[in-house]
């Protein structure tokens, strides 16, 4: 046993002919070196941050969308501290981000309405699109539109190579069976990258509580923009619409309607009129109208001035009706009313 | 041949010959990670030349003055990882105070290189190295060397980028995409490298 322990000794002893204490020291000296180095370093050079940046940078989303204008969440959380930038530019956090935000500057946040992307085309599909040429390029949009003016024969309609679906950084929009783009509206936070993705300008971003939209970009004079479109359902620029509209926001110009979603009471008479069908009313159908209460109504009159198609009618301190032929269902009475007098049925 | 030469021949290995990542397979972790997007790229080359001929010069100084003075050539991996380490933050430090645009082109990518192996291993190989007249090498030698592994890094990193940019937009099947598309990529370029090592020089 002896021997044999001697044995292993003269075998590994002649490796360290210094001893231990020397790599212990060299080795252990670097490392405290180093750390009080670091450490002095550490102080030397310490740059003071304000620790709200952290605390905002926290709270936003991180997906560094760019929705701000600003690069990145980080970016945005210093230009917020430093240079006293908006708290509502977050498209992504919406209203409830601005209000944390504005606990954590200790200010008052404004009023943010969510915003989603909304495509202005209803072609772009495999069976809706007409196609000038087969285009077997790079797969990509923006490099489609640059060969004769890109191959659908519409030059203002979509092509459906999915530019928009790429740029997306929150999934948020999908192609259905019909190979047509589908913007998910509870994953959509309206931060543009798709608006600026689409070299044909398709997608707007449009009030999350407004559903009425023209499904079309084209600018063709009518005749021509019917002739080219896949789907049918083009803006020919009649011009009927914006003449429908109660209050106004329909401009058409350059032969294409356009809503002005400030001003849109989300009615959806527009829709009904469009002899195209280019107009999309997703509340179609599930739209309720108003009606009076009996027992609650004073008859103020509030609610009939405010009545964009004065479907109110009702002489002062009278009980007032409703007509149901008129009421378009834009719930602006039920808002007006003081004494929560109308009920939509 | 001069010593120009000898700097010539030794920038040749450094960036072709014996490259770190094609035939050393050194640093393959932000060869792949970092190689996305040109710009990126180039930041982390640009920190890694900076790191390499740093670290270079302060392990040749500790190994000959520290531990080949009581014979712990042994300790020396020990030592070079502690003191890069260290010296990363340092460095990281000193700009983050005296150059904030410096720092935002390069802050990201510093703390990468800390534990970057091809960082240790030129570190390590620079005690393993001789001239072409069969000596060690001395210590701006070893702080070229570190400066040109960089650089031979840098290029590397560059080239695939580029590549992977452009195979961003060619239509690969939807298996090989990504990651799968990058390794087959690594493997092309370095056998178009192992081209170089038949030269002589």
């Amino acid at each position: 046993m002896m021997i044999l322990y001697s044995t292993i000794l003269t075998a590994t002893a002649p490796a360290e002919p210094t001893g231990v204490l020397a790599p212990i020291v060299i080795v252990g000296g670097l490392g405290l070196i180093f750390g009080l180095i670091l450490a002095f370093a550490a102080k030397v050079f310490e740059i003071k941050v304000d620790p709200r940046v952290d605390t905002i940078c926290g709270a936003l989303p991180g997906a560094n969308c760019g929705a701000c204008g600003l690069p990145g969440c980080a970016g945005y959380a210093d230009a917020i501290v430093h240079e006293g930038v908006p708290l509502t530019r977050c498209a992504p956090g919406g209203a409830a981000l601005a209000k944390k935000l504005a606990e954590i500057m200790g200010s008052e946040a404004g009023d943010v309405v969510k915003q989603i992307a909304v495509i202005h085309c209803s072609s772009g599909g495999y069976k809706n699109t007409n196609w000038k040429y087969a285009y077997e390029g790079i797969e990509s949009c923006k490099s489609a539109v640059n060969i004769a003016g890109g191959p659908n024969t519409c030059g203002w309609g979509c092509i459906g190579y999915n530019d928009c679906q790429n740029a997306c950084t929150f999934d948020a929009i999908t192609v259905d069976q019909h190979g047509m783009r589908c913007i998910d509206l509870e994953k959509c936070t309206g931060c543009g990258a798709c608006v600026r993705a689409c070299p044909r300008g398709l997608i707007m971003l449009v009030p999350i509580n407004r559903n009425v939209y023209i499904r079309c970009s084209s600018k063709d004079k009518g005749v021509l923009a019917k002739q080219v479109c896949g789907s049918m359902h083009s803006c020919i620029g009649c011009g009927i619409c914006a003449k429908k509209c109660p209050v106004q926001t329909i401009t058409v110009e350059n032969n294409l309607a356009r809503i002005d979603y400030s001003k849109c009471i989300n009615c959806g008479v527009c829709a009904t009129h469009c002899p195209t069908q280019a107009i999309e009313d997703q509340l179609s159908g599930a739209r309720q109208i108003a009606r009076v209460i009996p027992g609650k109504c004073i008859g103020c009159t509030i609610c009939a001035r405010y009545c964009p198609v004065s479907a109110i009618s009702g002489e002062v301190k009278q009980l007032h009706m409703v007509d149901p032929e008129k009421c378009v269902g834009c719930q602006i009475c039920l808002k007006k009313c003081p004494k929560n007098a109308i009920e939509m049925a | 041949m001069g010593y120009v030469g000898e700097i010539f021949v030794m920038a040749m290995t450094a960036i072709f010959i014996n490259n770190f990542v094609l035939a050393k397979f050194l640093g393959l972790c932000p060869y792949l990670g970092v190689s996305k997007k040109l710009d990126s790229a180039f930041g982390m080359g640009m920190a890694v030349i900076f790191v390499m001929t740093l670290a270079s010069a302060i392990t040749f100084l500790i190994r000959s003055y520290l531990l080949l003075e009581y014979e712990l050539g042994y300790l020396q991996t020990i030592a070079f990882i502690l003191t890069i380490a260290a010296l990363v933050q340092f460095v990281e430090m000193v700009i983050q105070k005296n150059a904030p645009a410096l720092y935002k082109s390069l802050g990201v990518f510093l703390p990468l290189i800390t534990t970057n192996c091809a960082v240790l291993g030129v570190a390590i190989l620079n005690t393993e190295a001789k001239l072409s007249s069969g000596s060690d090498y001395r210590f701006i030698d070893a702080v070229l060397n570190g400066f040109f592994s960089g650089i031979g890094f840098t290029v590397v990193l560059l080239a695939m980028a580029g590549i992977r940019e452009r195979l961003e937009l060619v239509d690969i099947p939807k298996s090989m995409r990504g990651m799968p598309i990058a390794l087959i990529l690594a493997g092309i370029m370095a056998l178009a490298f192992y081209g170089f090592m038949g030269f002589k020089i």
